[in-house]
């Protein structure tokens, strides 16, 4: 593992050594450097401290994992690989992402998963332990968000108008999303075991990374939304 | 000729970062402006700004008029509109440092002032409404003369440049105060004149701001009408006539302020309890000509106090810490962790959430 240490350079530099390194990578003392990772298909970045906006941008098969919180737009289009956050995240988590995985133990903020979309065999997934802000999933197109809800703090698990604009993917909630209106355009109903199929794999191994009980976190009741097939926005902005 | 703010529209991105001690101890100024520097790419060079209270503990009784010069003739002319209605007790140039990144700047002047009792019983008005009225005279009518900040105990330093830059121009180093804001600065479009940075002042209220009111000329309409001249097309100066108004003229409460300028939508409205409803309901209705739209992430200085307040929408970053008598906010949690790396509590506010933080009665 090589070590870099982010006080003693800027956003670039960093950047730079980044790339240039052959192999693994920790980042010490990170303080809001921009761009970590960004477009990178090999390695493992391992970061110490709080990585700036737009950690993870253009991923495109690299593993970033963040020892505490990240700012905003982490994951920003990325394409491949993943990223793990041990702490919150910012606004627009997985911002336009269409593929890989982003998985935040703790809160996210506004617009999570903000025009994320699916692209042939690319399908991005991100799940959230805690709860999230407004706007979540926000003209979604395509490509699974969960949100688990396993914060404390008694805030409601997700904010006013999820799903607006939604048009294709799906978004699990954890609960029965009785406090959350939706806007009519989506369906949202209790998740069949058909539903949990696909997503029980991806939350299983977030439990594992977190060292979370699965079986606490699965033996909850879920809600799926859907974009209402009846009732669609999908033509309002494109064939797909 | 370079066209001057108020002759150009400047939308603007921007950093904002502050820090406050509820206990009322007094901080040097070198944090706050360190803390800009992670964010140094939210800004462009084009403008960067503080506002510190609690800064002139000695000379607390006075405003403390912060002012900008084109020239001396300008001088001139403001000073003997300010002897008119004051009495100057000091007047003496702002100490700077001159540094290769800071150019260009115009005559800085710093005047401790004593509204004249006999003036103010002639205007029949209060003597915040007197100096209000003062500052709004020279920014509209006298050509080239600038009130940078006019508060009691407080003042504004900004300038054209980063905003580590402007710390280290104005020595922000050897200031003290309980409460500091920051700002750095991105217009994308360049006249980039000094009295454009951020903060703006008046009285004792401050303003900085990241974001762009769409709202803007609805709300300058509204405000202009109850005296108030927007004289630079940024939207930051309507923040502050509207805080201004509302608080002082009107004396809403901090939290009715915050629900005017960032209301929250008719359906959020809708799912509150009666009463809440009801409070907001006319609130919105009172005030519709001062609901802001558009992103913005603010923080509001006043004396023994902050508020920090984002858009409804929350279309702008806002992080908001403590770490003991201490409270952060700030853009982005990285310019936290360098005010106070144990910083806890860190979270970040809804849309339209007031993040209100008083100095505690008796320590400012």
């Amino acid at each position: 593992m090589i070590i870099l240490n982010a006080r003693s350079t800027d956003n670039a530099q960093l950047n730079e050594s980044v790339r240039a390194a052959k192999g693994d990578c920790e980042i010490v003392g990170c303080i809001g450097e921009r761009f970590i990772g960004a477009g990178l298909s090999d390695k493992t970045i391992n970061i110490k401290g709080i990585p700036g906006n737009a950690l993870g941008a253009y991923l495109n098969g690299a593993k970033i994992r963040v020892d505490g919180n990240a700012q905003d737009a982490v994951g920003d289009t990325m394409n491949e690989g993943e990223i793990i956050v041990n702490g919150n995240a910012g606004d627009a988590a997985g911002y336009a992402m269409r593929g890989g995985k982003i998985y935040i133990k703790g809160n996210a903020g506004y617009r999570a998963g903000i025009h994320m979309k699916e692209y042939r065999g690319k399908s991005p997934v991100i799940i959230i332990g805690g709860r999230c802000g407004s706007f979540l999933g926000e003209y979604q197109a395509g490509g699974l968000i969960v949100v688990l809800g396993l914060h404390k703090d008694g805030k409601r698990i997700v904010g006013n108008f999820p799903c607006a604009g939604m048009h294709g993917g799906k978004v699990l909630i954890r609960g029965n999303a009785e406090d959350i209106i939706f806007p009519d355009k989506v369906s949202a109903k209790r998740a069949t075991e058909e539903d949990m199929s696909a997503a029980k794999g991806y939350i299983k191994e977030f439990c594992s990374v977190f060292s979370i009980d699965e079986n606490e976190v699965l033996s909850s009741p879920f809600t799926i939304v859907t974009p209402d097939s009846a009732n669609p926005y999908k033509r309002m902005y494109v064939e797909n | 000729m370079l066209l001057k703010e108020g002759q150009v529209r400047i939308p603007s991105g921007c950093a904002v970062s502050a820090v406050i001690s509820r206990d009322g101890n007094l901080m040097s100024g070198e944090r706050i402006v360190a803390s800009m520097k992670p964010m140094h790419e939210r800004s462009n060079g084009l403008g960067g700004g503080f506002a510190g209270y609690g800064i002139y503990p000695d000379m607390a009784e006075f405003y403390a008029f912060h002012m900008f010069f084109d020239d001396k003739e300008s001088k001139k002319i403001c000073e003997t509109y300010l002897k008119d209605g004051f009495e100057i007790v000091k007047a003496e140039p702002l100490p700077v440092r001159k540094i290769p990144a800071i150019t260009d700047e115009p005559i800085i002047f710093r005047y401790f002032l004593s509204p004249l009792r006999s003036r103010i019983a002639d205007a029949q008005v209060d003597e915040r409404e007197f100096v209000a009225r003062a500052v709004i005279h020279i920014n509209v009518k006298i050509d080239g003369a600038y009130v940078v900040s006019a508060g009691k105990n407080m003042g504004v330093f900004k300038a054209v440049g980063f905003p580590e830059d402007v710390g280290e121009f104005y020595r922000l180093d050897e200031y003290s105060a309980y409460s500091w804001t920051a700002h750095g600065r991105y217009p994308t479009n360049t006249p980039g004149w000094w009295g454009g940075a951020h903060p703006f002042g008046l009285l004792d209220y401050t303003v900085v701001h990241n974001g762009e009111i769409s709202s803007y000329d609805a709300n300058r309409r509204y405000i202009e009408a109850y005296g108030y001249k927007c004289t630079l097309q940024t939207d930051t100066e309507v923040f502050t006539y509207i805080a201004d108004y509302l608080l002082r003229r009107r004396g809403l409460t901090l939290e009715e302020t915050a629900n005017v300028i960032a209301a929250p939508f008719w359906s959020t409205i809708e799912r509150k309890p009666p009463e809440e409803r009801e409070r907001l309901t006319y609130l919105r209705n009172v005030f519709s000509g001062l609901l802001v739209t558009g992103p913005f992430s603010i923080i509001l200085g006043f004396e023994g106090g902050l508020m920090a307040l984002n858009d409804r929408l929350k279309l702008r970053s806002m992080v908001v810490a403590e770490k003991d008598d201490r409270v952060f906010i700030a853009s982005e949690e990285a310019a936290i962790r360098v005010l106070e790396p144990d910083a806890v509590n860190v979270r970040a506010p809804e849309g339209g959430e007031p993040v209100i933080v008083r100095v505690k009665e008796g320590r400012y």
